[in-house]
């Protein structure tokens, strides 16, 4: 199969990664990378638990083509804990809130979260209704995971 | 107020922290040295005979490790009647008939394989409507039963049939009858972990199955089984648990994906994984069961309840899964909910082309209470009582015997309907048919294990290391509930100890002792009563150890302060304070006298005890470990389908205030107050997440959840057309918890998993009465059938 070389920056270091041309974002990080912690609920961009950051921006890494994240920078779940290994407050918050239950959506999740408190870090709860609106999770009823996300949005963490 | 350290706090997750660094391991992400992949071709037709299978052009593509067809296995029946066989030869039953797998080094050659095979089928006429199934001359889906004896009928060979009183006499005595037709859906489990398994022989032929299950040693024991069926029956089973992406009763029976999975590892001696996608998670897989429900019941002039009839008809689909003993569940809101004397209750479970069923959260009990609770407000009209005042009238009291033999322990549910009566501001705001209505439903469910086979046993096996980490190895799993942590908690009361110190491992059926399996809100009933158990073994050895140490420790101490300093005077110490066991209590990881808590001397930190214990130095060194196995003394159901089936039951009642757009038949929710008997809260924020989560699953059965099924096939097997609520569908939920500690709990615990989404449906369709004057009695409760029903009623 045809293959095609990228190079990005993810998680912050720059790295290479020669794949086939018709992988997606997700698979290869999943598979060249071995991050799996964005996961794979649907293939086709309905669920997002596949949600990373590309250039500031969420995405649902199962459709973005790998040829197109040639000079972008992405940011996984895995990329966003302190050095130390001292937790996101976005990650501690869902931890203390119960936004977690069987977790397979929390990456997504957190992400998408994350995505909107960089770009505004005291969204209402609609924005943030809005934000987390293609991110879907079948245990928490989202209440707990908004409370997470306001939580974190007022600095109260 | 208890003084309890853990239980009952908001100890917060961080056992799980691994979930929110991405470095969890779901099945998706694991993989074994040499994995092949594995992928199952399904039916063309809903009812069809194979004519011929050509694997040829498959097996020759590049990659490719094995292809299999039912007529390359032995013919090994499985499933919960053995209707069904791993790969099916001859006829096609359904859609989602499994006709051939295949092996190969990657997905993708999989994929590409099953393309290859080419299958010829001849068309049979199916029958896809369960009324039109049982009729005399319906085609026949199956010829044969498990015996291989011819069948003349669709009709399942399972009855049910209830009775208590005498429903004729209870009919004549009644002032108010009501009557109505009822139909609940499919709806799919919608967990965001799709499903999948990974088999693996070893030389021996012992089998490792990583699997999401949730019964690891009912399902060890199916496979068990299945192997010596195949002559393997001195194979070792082994069921591992990853993390699961959720279940909601998808893990409860083993499904023929694994069975193939294991068929495909053992033709080629690899690991074999098999992972569904979402299309298949929505076709391939059982889903809720359906019903279709004829409900009659009255009352007096008073109101009390006089009789309840309820005639039930179950689409099986083409082969029997738990779906079929979801009556089992319906029996218990049909015959308990409120005191109703003389009950009947038949259930029907009918053979068609359709998909067949299984169970999700609740088991077949939302389906039976959204009949009952429709019922009931029809009654309350019928009668002119306010419907929350009927059920008042009706309320189940605690130590009463219902007609099904449950035994009420603790039982608030007058408290529940009273509550969200007042929350929900029941008095100004009912009877307005201005648009925005409230209803209410209420609900009864298991809450003390659920005795479906002989053993509703939990094992637990407890043991502290010499640093004090006690690691628990406990039967049950966890598919998003927060165990882990509520067990931490448990263990560290019951203990002494902190929730910290406390590891837990889940679903290993070599490590673990037996247990039925975390189904029927058991969980947390069942662990912690068997953890307490062992754990008043563990703290009885710390103890013992502590006598026989502390005067060691502490005649040490003494000694080297004296030598440091020759002034030191001895203290006079009252050794009794610790001479026994029972003089001394363990908390916080401190060992200390019951009479002097404080004591400068004894109070000693367990690892101090511990270590000693393990490192004596003479031959006596000894470890600390206890088992415990909790078996609730209840009873099964017997032929009468009568029986006390759980330790005890939750009730709750659940109040929502809707808003109906008459021109377009939208419902929007305004609020929803829940309020749930829970016994003792062992987690609060973790019992709200319990009910939170089961209230939105509820509010989309009630409202847009549906698997359409046309001629058999699943028409949307994805999230765009199947309906799940997202973030954006506001769904304004206040769980109430109601705390009514249970003695045979542990802690005074209830179960909460399932409850909170049993009333929701329900309480949606009286509420959107209320508001437009219209009763929708078929899930879910869509916009077009609401302006279709107002449209009737212009009409008329």
């Amino acid at each position: 199969m045809k293959k095609v070389s990228v190079c990005f920056t993810l998680n912050g270091d720059s790295v290479t990664a020669e794949v086939p041309v018709t992988w997606s974002l997700l698979k290869t990080l999943r598979e060249y990378f071995e991050l799996t912690g964005a996961k794979e609920g649907c293939g086709v961009g309905e669920c997002g638990c596949c949600t990373v950051i590309v250039d500031g921006d969420a995405v649902n890494s199962c459709l973005y083509p790998i040829p197109e994240i040639e000079g972008r920078s992405v940011v996984t779940v895995e990329g966003i804990a302190g050095k130390e290994g001292t937790l996101h407050p976005l990650q501690k918050a869902f931890l203390e809130n119960n936004a977690v239950q069987c977790g397979f959506c929390t990456s997504g999740m957190i992400m998408s979260a994350k995505a909107l408190l960089d770009k505004n870090p005291d969204p209402a709860e609609e924005d943030i209704r809005t934000s987390l609106s293609g991110n879907f999770c079948r245990c928490t009823g989202y209440v707990q995971i908004i409370e997470a996300v306001r939580r974190v949005a007022k600095g109260n963490t | 107020m208890s003084d309890y350290l853990y239980v009952g706090k908001d100890i917060p997750r961080t056992i799980e922290a691994d979930k929110v660094c991405g470095r969890a391991i779901y099945i998706n992400d694991l993989k074994r040295p040499g994995m092949l992949h594995g992928k199952i071709l399904y039916s063309r037709y809903a009812h069809a005979r194979i004519k011929r299978i050509d694997t040829s052009k498959a097996k020759k593509l590049q990659g490719v490790r094995a292809v299999l067809t039912g007529y390359d296995l032995p013919d090994v029946r499985v499933g919960f009647i053995k209707d069904q066989t791993v790969l099916k030869k001859d006829v096609v039953r359904q859609f989602r008939d499994e006709v051939a797998a295949v092996a190969a080094i990657s997905l993708e050659i999989a994929e590409e394989a099953l393309h290859l095979i080419d299958v010829d089928y001849e068309e049979l006429p199916a029958v896809f409507d369960p009324r039109e199934a049982m009729k005399e001359g319906a085609p026949l889906v199956h010829e044969v039963d498990a015996r291989g004896k011819p069948v003349r009928s669709n009709i399942l060979p399972l009855p049910w049939k209830f009775q208590a009183g005498d429903p004729e006499k209870g009919r004549r005595e009644s002032a108010y009858v009501v009557k109505d037709d009822v139909r609940t859906t499919w709806v799919n489990q919608g967990c965001m972990g799709t499903s999948g398994c990974i088999a693996e022989f070893d030389m021996n032929k012992n089998l490792t199955l990583y699997s999401q299950t949730n019964v690891p040693f009912l399902g060890k024991q199916r496979i068990q089984e299945y192997l010596s069926r195949l002559g393997l029956g001195k194979s070792n089973v082994r069921v591992l648990n990853p993390v699961v992406g959720g279940s909601f009763g998808t893990k409860l029976d083993t499904d023929i994906y694994e069975f193939i999975a294991i068929q495909l590892a053992l033709q080629t001696g690899k690991p074999v994984k098999i992972l569904f996608t979402r299309e298949e998670e929505f076709f391939a897989l059982p889903p809720r069961q359906p019903a279709l429900f004829n409900i009659e019941q009255g009352c007096d002039r008073e109101g009390n309840l006089t009789f309840r009839e309820v005639k039930a008809i179950l689409d099986n689909g083409a082969y029997t899964s738990w779906g079929a003993t979801t009556p089992s569940v319906m029996m218990m809101p049909i015959s308990s909910l409120y005191r109703v004397p003389n009950v009947r209750f038949d259930a029907t479970c009918v053979y068609t082309n359709n998909i067949y069923a299984q169970a999700m959260r609740g088991y077949g009990n939302p389906q039976a209470t959204f009949a009952v609770e429709t019922s009931m407000d029809r009654l309350a009209e019928e009668a002119g009582i306010d419907p929350a005042e009927l059920r008042l009238i009706n309320c189940n009291r605690p130590g009463e015997e219902t007609p099904m033999r449950l035994k009420i322990t603790t039982c608030p549910l007058e408290a529940c309907i009273k509550t969200v009566r007042e929350k929900i501001r029941w008095g100004e705001k009912r009877g307005k048919r201005n648009g925005r209505g409230v209803g209410m439903a209420s609900l009864i469910h298991v809450a003390g294990g659920a005795r479906v086979y002989k053993s509703d046993g939990h094992g637990i096996i407890v043991k502290v290391d010499q640093n004090g980490r006690v690691d628990v190895l406990e039967s049950g799993t966890d598919q998003g509930q927060g165990s882990p942590t509520v067990i931490s908690q448990m263990v560290a009361e019951a203990l002494g100890f902190k929730p910290d110190d406390v590891s837990i491992t889940l679903g290993d059926t070599s490590l673990c002792l037996w247990d039925a399996g975390t189904h029927a809100s058991r969980h947390t009933f069942m662990a912690g009563n068997a953890a307490i158990q062992a754990c008043r073994s563990i703290k009885r050895q710390i103890l013992e150890m502590a006598v026989e140490f502390i005067p060691q420790i502490v005649t040490y101490a003494i000694k080297k302060k004296k030598q440091k300093d020759p002034n030191f005077r001895e203290p006079d110490l009252d050794w009794k304070l610790v001479a026994s066991p029972e003089a001394m209590d363990i908390k916080d990881r401190y060992i200390f006298p019951q009479k002097a808590p404080d004591h400068p001397y004894f109070r000693t930190e367990v690892s101090e005890i511990l270590t000693r214990g393990l490192h004596v130095g003479t031959g006596q060194s000894r470890v600390v470990i206890a088992e415990a196995f909790y078996d609730p003394p209840t009873e099964m159901l017997d032929r009468e389908m009568k029986g006390n089936y759980s330790m005890t039951y939750a009730f709750g009642t659940t109040a929502v205030e809707v808003e109906v757009d008459k021109e377009t038949g939208e419902i929007k929710i305004v609020q929803v107050f829940a309020a749930h008997d829970v016994g003792r809260a062992m987690n609060p924020t973790l019992v709200k997440g319990q009910i939170y989560g089961a209230a939105y699953t509820g509010a989309g059965y009630g409202l847009t959840e549906e698997i359409q099924v046309r001629n058999g096939r699943v028409m949307n097997a994805n999230f765009r057309d199947y309906k799940m609520l997202t973030a954006k569908d506001v769904i304004p939920v206040e769980p109430i918890i109601i705390e009514v500690p249970d003695e045979s709990g542990p802690f005074g615990a209830k179960g909460i998993g399932e409850p909170g989404l049993v009333p929701t449906a329900p309480a949606i369709a009286n509420a959107v009465y209320d508001a437009v004057g219209v009763r929708i009695s078929d899930l879910p409760i869509t916009p077009e059938k609401i302006l279709s029903a107002l449209r009737k009623k212009d009409v008329c």
